[in-house]
């Protein structure tokens, strides 16, 4: 058994507490950009337009087979050719992960739509509603409601995921851990260290979730 | 800013050697692999088991598999590489500490294996108690009336069931190892994701690095698909489908 | 053969089983009716301990059930079961489905098991059907699977829970036929079952539950021309006016 001195968590707090303020802006940002980014993505995948539908379903398809660690590595490296400027690795992580979870929003969104009753589009069809009106006053809420339990279940693997970010060397609580266990020497201490506050949140939402899931059942 | 292509740079020698950029790029595949499908046996093997323990009438053993299955789904696969490579070493016997730290062949590569697999173990029982629970348990008590003991029943009846149920959750299952096969060079396994890194530091042509590592990433990941379609297709039981409930 | 005495059974704070005492004798047949939810199914799986009961004894050929030193899997090889929805392996071929406990529990060698599968098969009028898999038979054909299955393992008295509920009506007499040779046969047989023909024909006693508890308990002959009860009374003009 090795030698283990955990008071060095004490001086680690204010640092890991700003990592995890990163980390959670990140998941925060990903999420809801990625729901919306999703469910546009969702509409297309289900468009009749054909050359739409199909350009929709390559990119989730592409996003899907890739390894996150490499798609992170990808946007880092194009984005300044892009933007024509290089970027801090934060914002690079925004984007990407924004971009990727859209992918994964996407697929849960499409079955959430499916999950609507067809009568349901006609039900408003024959109340005057329009397409788009239909889409968003109808079938987008009860899709959401429905698929709320998977969107949660999704954001607590998007929270966990953010720590490959270590990566492009983004500072999030990961990141935090590491160089606090470097300035300090003590590397073992601060992993478990952030292990047990990864566990500790995705524990406590994954049990939340569960407890919706009772409540919500998806309706048909 | 102006990206200057080469598409010859696989065939360069890198800087510091005389090594291909190829060559890299090959010995990354081969890590790859070998993490991926070592992690994968040693998933399917625990991930049956605690899978199928969260199915069994014991509140004990059902307890254990799920504290298990919570284990590894909430802590980052990231920090469980960290935590297998610097930590665990940490709390074994000090002899045995000792030759883990500094002979232990292979050390990145055994360590990146056994934590993957692991991790992967949990979402595969999560996959096979789901199968399982599918059944109906109708099944369990012809087994059980016609005389076999519960693991009897779980090896010949419940079992064989269950797993094709849920080879296609599976098959995703296992082209998920080979996606997340790539974490581990964080612990220095040389695999694709290292290499790529390592390539594109050396050689300064990103693109062509990235877009070759990722053809090879999908490459596996087709492979992988074709692999447990064939597999379905030869376990596959005539009119079981056309049974309902 | 069986003896039941004094069963009873919770599911938490719902009685499923009420002090329930029968007998079959053996050689004997005995049909258990009721409504559903009389606890007709879960009394015959009590029988082998598929179900566990909370009071009282159970003894099939002197061996007690609930004891929990019994070694269940050697009796329960011993006494035959049909269920209600067949519950052949489907991912076994008919063959392998009457095979796997002959070789699994019994020891015999595939090629014992085999040939005794197939005089089975014979004898439900199935030989040629050896190869298929359950899920291309008909129901009727699935549940004769199922019978042959049990009688494989040459039981001592057969449990049957509703054999012929889930079949098509067309199918029920196949299924019958075969049950009751076998019980002209001699089988000791307890038969939940709502086929009154059946019952007539080959029971010694019918025995009625309602709410868990055995309410009437009486030679066939007795049972349908004067039945004691109010609620028997009932259930045999509901069910024989269909």
């Amino acid at each position: 058994m090795g030698e283990f001195d955990f008071s060095v968590w004490g001086p680690s707090l204010p640092f890991i507490r700003d990592g995890l303020l990163f980390t959670l802006r990140l998941t925060l940002v990903a999420m809801s950009g990625g729901i919306v980014i999703g469910t546009l993505l969702a509409l297309a995948r289900l468009s009749p337009i054909v050359p739409l539908a199909r350009l929709a379903g390559a990119y989730v398809d592409l996003m899907r087979s890739i390894p996150l660690v490499l798609v992170i590595l990808w946007f880092f490296l194009v984005i300044p050719y892009i933007t024509g400027s290089p970027v801090g690795a934060e914002t690079s992580a925004i984007i990407t992960f924004t971009a990727f979870e859209a992918a994964f929003y996407c697929e849960i969104m499409r079955s959430g739509i499916q999950s609507v009753p067809r009568g349901q589009l006609n039900a408003a069809h024959a109340l005057g509603l329009g397409r788009a009106q239909s889409m968003i006053h109808v079938i987008l809420p009860q899709a959401l409601r429905n698929m709320l339990p998977v969107l949660l279940t999704q954001t607590i693997v998007l929270f966990q995921d953010t720590s490959l970010v270590y990566a492009i060397g983004a500072k999030d609580m990961l990141k935090a851990a590491d160089v606090v266990g470097k300035n300090y020497n003590r590397p073992v201490e601060m992993i478990v260290l952030s292990a047990l506050i990864y566990f500790a949140i995705c524990f406590s939402l994954s049990l939340a979730v569960k407890q919706l899931q009772k409540r919500v059942a998806i309706i048909r | 800013m102006n990206y200057h292509w080469n598409w010859g740079i696989f065939l360069e020698p890198v800087k510091s050697g005389d090594e291909t950029y190829l060559d890299w790029l090959i010995t990354g595949l081969g890590w790859t692999l070998a993490v991926s499908l070592t992690a994968w046996l040693l998933a399917l093997t625990i991930g049956i088991a605690v899978g199928a323990l969260r199915t069994t009438p014991s509140r004990l053993l059902v307890g254990l598999g799920n504290v298990w299955v919570e284990l590894f789904r909430n802590v980052p696969l990231l920090v469980q590489m960290f935590l297998w490579f610097f930590v665990v070493p940490e709390f074994l016997p000090r002899d045995w500490s000792l030759w883990v730290k500094q002979e232990m062949p292979a050390k990145e590569f055994v360590t990146a294996a056994i934590c993957l697999g692991l991790f992967t173990s949990a979402r595969i029982a999560e996959q096979v108690r789901a199968g399982v629970g599918s059944l109906p348990r109708g099944q369990r008590d012809a087994a059980l009336a016609l005389g076999l003991t519960l693991p009897q029943a779980y090896r010949q009846v419940i079992l064989p069931q269950a797993l094709r149920i849920v080879i296609p959750p599976l098959t995703s299952e296992f082209m998920n190892v080979f996606k997340n096969s790539s974490v581990a060079f964080a612990i220095g396994v040389l695999e694709l994701t290292f290499q790529a890194r390592q390539m594109q530091e050396d050689s300064e042509q990103g693109i062509e690095t990235y877009l070759a590592v990722t053809l090879l990433y999908f490459i596996c990941a087709f492979t992988a698909n074709r692999g447990m379609a064939w597999i379905e297709a030869r376990t596959r039981v005539p009119g079981l489908i056309a049974r309902s409930g | 053969m069986i003896e039941i005495r004094n069963v009873s059974k919770w599911y938490g704070h719902t009685q499923v089983l009420a002090n329930a005492s029968t007998h079959v004798a053996k050689g004997e047949v005995v049909v258990v009716c009721g409504p559903s939810g009389s606890g007709k199914s879960t009394l015959i799986k009590c029988v082998n301990g598929l179900e566990a009961f909370t009071q009282g004894t159970i003894t099939v050929d002197g061996i007690s059930v609930g004891d929990p030193k019994t070694d269940l899997p050697k009796l329960r090889a011993r006494v035959g079961m049909v269920f209600q929805h067949f519950e052949l392996f489907p991912h076994m071929n008919v063959l392998q489905n009457l095979a796997l406990a002959q070789v699994k529990v019994l020891g015999r060698s595939q090629e014992e098991a085999a040939t005794r599968g197939e005089a089975l098969l014979d004898r439900v009028g199935l030989r040629a059907h050896a190869a298929k898999f359950p899920g291309q038979l008909s129901g009727g054909q699935q549940q004769r699977v199922a019978i042959a299955r049990a009688l494989a393992m040459d039981p001592i008295c057969m449990l049957f829970d509703e054999p012929t509920s889930a079949l098509d009506p067309e199918m029920i007499g196949e299924v019958l036929d075969v049950m009751v040779e076998l019980a002209q046969e001699g089988m000791t047989m307890m038969c939940v079952t709502h086929e009154m023909g059946f019952a007539r024909r080959v029971a010694r006693r019918v025995v009625f539950m309602d709410h868990g508890e055995i309410v009437e308990d009486a030679p066939t002959g007795a049972f349908f021309d004067a039945p004691a009860s109010a609620r028997a009374k009932a259930f045999l003009s509901r069910i024989l006016h269909h």
